[in-house]
């Protein structure tokens, strides 16, 4: 698991592997859309049983990143779970997981699209935006609105004939990989991605992290 | 039955004679399936007993006849031809057809008031008899006509046409049942697949003339390797010249759009020729199947899109490029040339290959012997089991007991055991999981002892998914420009290899692709640039087993060397010299040192697929031996793996026994897995190809079913699904058994250790097609890759 060790706006970010963002001077650890309840969403609104145990995943792999790099506070930016009643529908086990990883930590959840309140009857604070020093911390980059980190994109990028989750670095924007199981992606070649980073790179995931231009489109 | 008068005098006015198997069929008084070669008359054979039964009018309210078959396009084609007798008898009936194009206004007013001869595919009869009227609509049903019932049965829509003529048969108890079928090797096995509670009567029509069939001379031998057959464009293109109309098969997509673009290049005369495959966009098919029906096409270069379909008179003449791979397959393809029944079909054969034409000749021996290959199909498989439940409890609530009781009368399902039945029922109501998560979701639940949708909206996203046809993810091509015209289809994978710049074929034209947007690729016609070669198939057809034993068997004994071209003659002898030639009985490896590396061919012929399993099999054991393995290719006759080290003695490693060890480890993070639980997972119902509303999201809402097969191993190994992926991937994709009949076939081992490459070998390094050894060496490319688009950018200093 080799890290990609990059500056944004001042300061020295390291983008993991596992498609998490790791400050190390202040030991912030970030997280974009976990998408906690997917499955449960999707049943209850009539779809397919999928396996249950997607959110047992998700946790195994973020336990595993705050047990290695134990972080002051974890950010998760926004979409953490599918929809607000899938935070009541949580499963117990995977509630009182949440609670113990957040023990001695500040926990922050972002507001996003699918999860636009606070996650009641969970620990952790929430928060519509947050600023560490001239970065804002939202779910969605929004433009001319930078510098800021968000997720929501759930970015990949195609390589060697894989599709890899990656994370986008613009001059404004630093885009996150979704972190959740079961999580789709968004080619970085999209337009509504490449409207907010014309250029830049993209870090895939893979077990090293590897970066690759995104040049500038004709 | 018996035709009467007024039949008769139609047939006389046609200068027809009804064909003996035509007056069979209508006397038969049970169910049948007729044998009959293309132009036999047999679709004709199939409606004669309705429309007799009909002369003096339908029941209304209620289809008579049901006719199904495997294309659109032939029910289409079926119900002009209907029309012809229909009018000339003045029979008082409505012939409709039923199909995804047919429109909703149709569609609702033929529940209400269903035409007598109905004619449909599998998809559209299961949607149908999904709906709450179903008893009514086929309550009175008397016939089905199944047609090209011989290629329904080679997939999972045959299994789900037999699940819903179960259904059928027990909505209308005096149904009597006709399966049309092109000559197959085992006739019994197709008949019990079709029956019901009551044995199918075979009728064999008269097979007709023996086919003129020939290899194609060539000025030039074919090349050592290769697919694409260009080096034969002048015969073929003066055997287009000398024939009225010709079908050039090919085997694959990509090829048929190479040979095409080839075969313009040489077109001095300007004949008119056409391309016609299944990744063109739906007007551009139908355009040449309407110009090649008016007769204004010399030829169309085709895949398997043509197998089947409209009978076109005119064709005299069928080409096949590169080896057919199965005998039953070509003989098939063969009927397609002239449709006029008692005249010989014509057809000529070019291999692409030096190894193919060994190939060729074996299959025209074996098609001169009338010796047919196939193998036997398994047992009903569970995803559409799984499928056909959800869809049951779309029409209506239903009993367990009762459905499987009906279940088990379907042909492919008659050994179904009642435990099997009740996990797919569980994996319809619950999803089927250890962790019993959805008990507030249920799909179905039982209430007073039937069992329902928990929510009857759900009917509406199951009909969506009917079906068994599981396409890989596809990547529509069109035109840049507002309203840029549809050029057809590429997959997603090759869709994601492209850059904006890069050109690829596609219709016969070189594109440059533009830009991606909304899951559309936009291009501009690009005649200058040499194209990067459209892939858009991964899976292909392995070689039948009896051809490969037929192949090995005239590869091993040089007296039958005569009948083959002198090259090939000569190249053989040479092996024969340095080395040896495979026979059956023996399995013959090499081992010799070739640009820095060791290689290992070995000679199993088991098709390709094996071949591709024994390889990662092999590489496998290599790595554990410390021989440093590097990667491998295989083909349908021969495995060629390289090395760091020589394999010395390959006995140890082609252990029967430690192959079937190493299969359970390795099988599980296979990519060949992940695709067959694509398959079946989607068939199943867990995974939704149609969405409504969700068409033009993108791909950030779905996810990879890669990602719900890891966690189901991970989470619930033993998950319903996961099972019936490994009994699928065993009869396909891996093909283990094959293997086995590899090694009990071949006793006798030979393994020859050389100082260079060998005859045999030598066209193998030419072949494309290799699979690096994953690991690190993957993650090595990935890398390499990433930092020359770097440097390519300048940014290697980059943050």
């Amino acid at each position: 698991m080799t890290g990609y060790p990059f500056d944004f706006h001042g300061f020295g970010f390291e983008a993991r592997t596992s498609g998490a963002l790791w400050w190390p001077e202040g030991r912030w650890l970030f997280v974009a859309d976990l998408h906690f309840g997917k499955s449960e969403r999707v049943a209850r609104r009539g779809g397919a049983l999928l396996p249950p145990y997607e959110g047992q995943a998700t946790l195994q792999r973020l336990a595993a990143e705050i047990g290695t790099l134990d972080p002051r506070t974890v950010v998760c930016l926004g979409d953490s779970f599918d929809d607000l009643a899938a935070v009541q529908a949580l499963d117990l086990h995977i509630a009182r997981c949440i609670s113990d990883l957040s023990v001695d930590r500040d926990w922050i959840w972002v507001v996003g699209n699918h999860d636009p309140a606070e996650p009641r009857g969970l620990t952790g604070r929430s928060a519509a935006e947050l600023r560490l020093g001239p970065v804002t911390l939202r779910h969605c980059a929004m433009a001319g609105q930078g510098p800021d980190i968000s997720g929501h994109f759930h970015p990949v990028v195609s390589l060697a004939g894989e599709r890899r989750k990656a994370f986008v670095i613009g001059a404004e924007h630093l885009i996150l990989p979704a972190f959740g199981t079961y999580t789709g992606g968004l080619i970085c070649d999209d337009l509504a991605i490449r409207r907010l980073v014309p250029q830049g790179i993209a870090i895939a995931c893979g077990r090293k992290a590897m970066a690759l231009p995104l040049r500038a489109r004709a | 039955m018996t035709l009467p008068p007024a039949f008769q005098d139609w047939f006389a006015k046609q200068g027809w004679q009804p064909h003996p198997h035509q007056l069979q069929l209508l006397a038969a008084t049970g169910d049948s399936l007729l044998i009959a070669p293309t132009g036999g008359g047999k679709t004709l054979a199939g409606f004669l007993p309705s429309l007799v039964d009909l002369q003096d009018g339908a029941r209304s309210g209620s289809v008579h006849t049901l006719y199904v078959s495997p294309l659109k396009a032939l029910t289409a084609d079926i119900g002009r031809n209907l029309a012809r007798p229909v009018a000339d008898l003045a029979l008082p009936i409505r012939v409709e057809d039923r199909t995804g194009d047919t429109g909703a206004t149709q569609r609702r007013r033929q529940r209400v008031d269903p035409p007598g001869i109905l004619l449909t595919t599998p998809e559209s009869l299961a949607l149908m008899l999904s709906y709450p009227e179903a008893p009514t609509i086929f309550g009175g049903l008397r016939r089905v006509v199944l047609d090209e019932l011989h290629a329904l049965a080679e997939s999972k829509r045959g299994d789900q046409l037999m699940l819903c003529l179960a259904r059928l048969r027990g909505l209308a108890p005096d149904l009597r049942v006709t399966g049309l079928s092109a000559t197959v090797e085992d006739a019994q096995a197709l008949a019990d697949f079709m029956s019901g509670s009551k044995p199918v009567h075979v009728i064999n029509a008269d097979p007709g003339p023996e086919p003129d069939i020939a290899m194609l001379p060539t000025a030039q031998p074919a090349p050592w390797s290769g697919g694409g057959g260009h080096y034969a464009i002048p015969e073929v293109l003066q055997a287009i010249r000398q024939a009225r109309t010709t079908i050039v098969f090919i085997n694959t997509r990509a090829q048929a759009e190479l040979f095409f673009q080839a075969l313009w290049a040489a077109n001095d005369d300007n004949l008119p020729i056409g391309l016609h495959h299944g990744s063109l966009s739906h007007e551009s098919r139908a355009r040449v199947e309407a110009a090649m029906a008016a007769g204004e096409l010399r030829a169309v270069v085709a895949t398997g899109s043509l197998d089947l379909g409209i009978d076109w008179g005119a064709v005299d003449l069928v080409i096949q490029i590169g080896a057919p791979k199965n005998v039953k397959r070509l003989v098939q393809r063969i009927g397609r040339a002239n449709h006029r029944y008692n005249a010989p079909s014509k057809a000529r054969i070019v291999p692409a290959n030096r190894f193919e034409q060994i190939e060729c000749v074996a299959a025209l021996q074996a098609v001169q012997a009338r010796d047919l290959d196939g193998d036997p199909r398994g047992p009903g498989p569970l995803d559409v089991l799984c499928q056909h439940i959800l869809l049951t409890a779309c029409t209506a609530p239903f009993d367990a007991e009762t459905l499987y009781a009906e279940v088990a009368t379907a042909g492919p399902y008659r050994e179904l055991a009642r435990a099997d039945f009740d996990a797919c029922l569980d994996f319809a109501a619950t999803g089927g999981y250890a962790l019993r998560a959805y008990d507030r979701w249920q799909r179905l639940m039982l209430r007073d002892g039937l069992w329902r949708l928990r929510d009857p909206r759900a009917a509406r996203l199951l009909r969506m998914n009917v079906g068994t046809i599981v396409e890989a993810e596809m990547v529509r091509v069109r035109l840049r420009g507002r309203g840029g015209a549809p050029l057809g289809e590429v997959e997603e994978a090759f869709a994601a290899s492209l850059t904006p710049g890069d050109s690829f074929l596609i219709g016969g034209r070189v594109v440059r692709m533009d830009a991606m947007r909304d899951m559309v690729i936009e291009v501009t016609p690009d005649p200058r640039q040499q194209p990067k070669i459209a892939v858009y198939s991964g899976v292909k057809l392995a070689m039948s087993t009896q051809l490969a034993h037929r192949v090995l068997a005239l590869i091993g004994d040089p007296a039958r060397h005569a009948g083959l071209a002198p090259d090939t003659r000569a190249w053989l002898s040479l092996q024969a010299r340095v080395s040896s030639l495979p026979e059956p009985g023996l399995l013959l490896s090499e081992s010799f040192p070739h640009a820095g590396r060791w290689h290992f061919a070995l000679y199993g012929f088991a098709g390709r697929n094996a071949m591709q399993t024994l390889g990662l099999l092999l590489t496998r054991e290599m790595e554990d031996e410390g021989l440093g393995p590097l990667g491998f290719l295989s083909t349908d006759y021969a495995l060629l793996i390289w090395s760091m080290d020589p394999v010395s003695d390959p006995r140890p490693l082609l252990a029967a026994e430690r192959l079937r060890a190493g299969l359970g480890d390795w099988l599980g993070e296979n990519a060949v897995m992940k695709r067959t639980f694509r398959n079946v997972a989607t068939v199943a119902g867990l995974i939704q190809r149609n969405m409504p509303g969700l068409r033009k999201t993108g791909r950030q809402a779905t996810f990879s079913s890669d990602i719900l097969y890891d966690t189901l191993r991970k989470y619930d190994p033993n998950h319903l699904l996961l099972r019936v992926t490994a009994d699928e991937a065993d009869r396909g994709l891996v093909d283990f058994g094959r293997i086995e009949e590899m090694l009990a076939r071949s006793p006798r081992r030979e393994h020859r250790m050389l100082d260079r490459v060998s005859p045999l070998a030598a066209p193998l390094l030419l072949e494309v097609g290799k699979i690096p050894i994953r690991g690190e060496g993957r993650e090595r490319l990935a890398q390499i890759e990433a930092d020359a688009l770097m440097r390519e950018a300048g940014l290697e200093t980059v943050a």
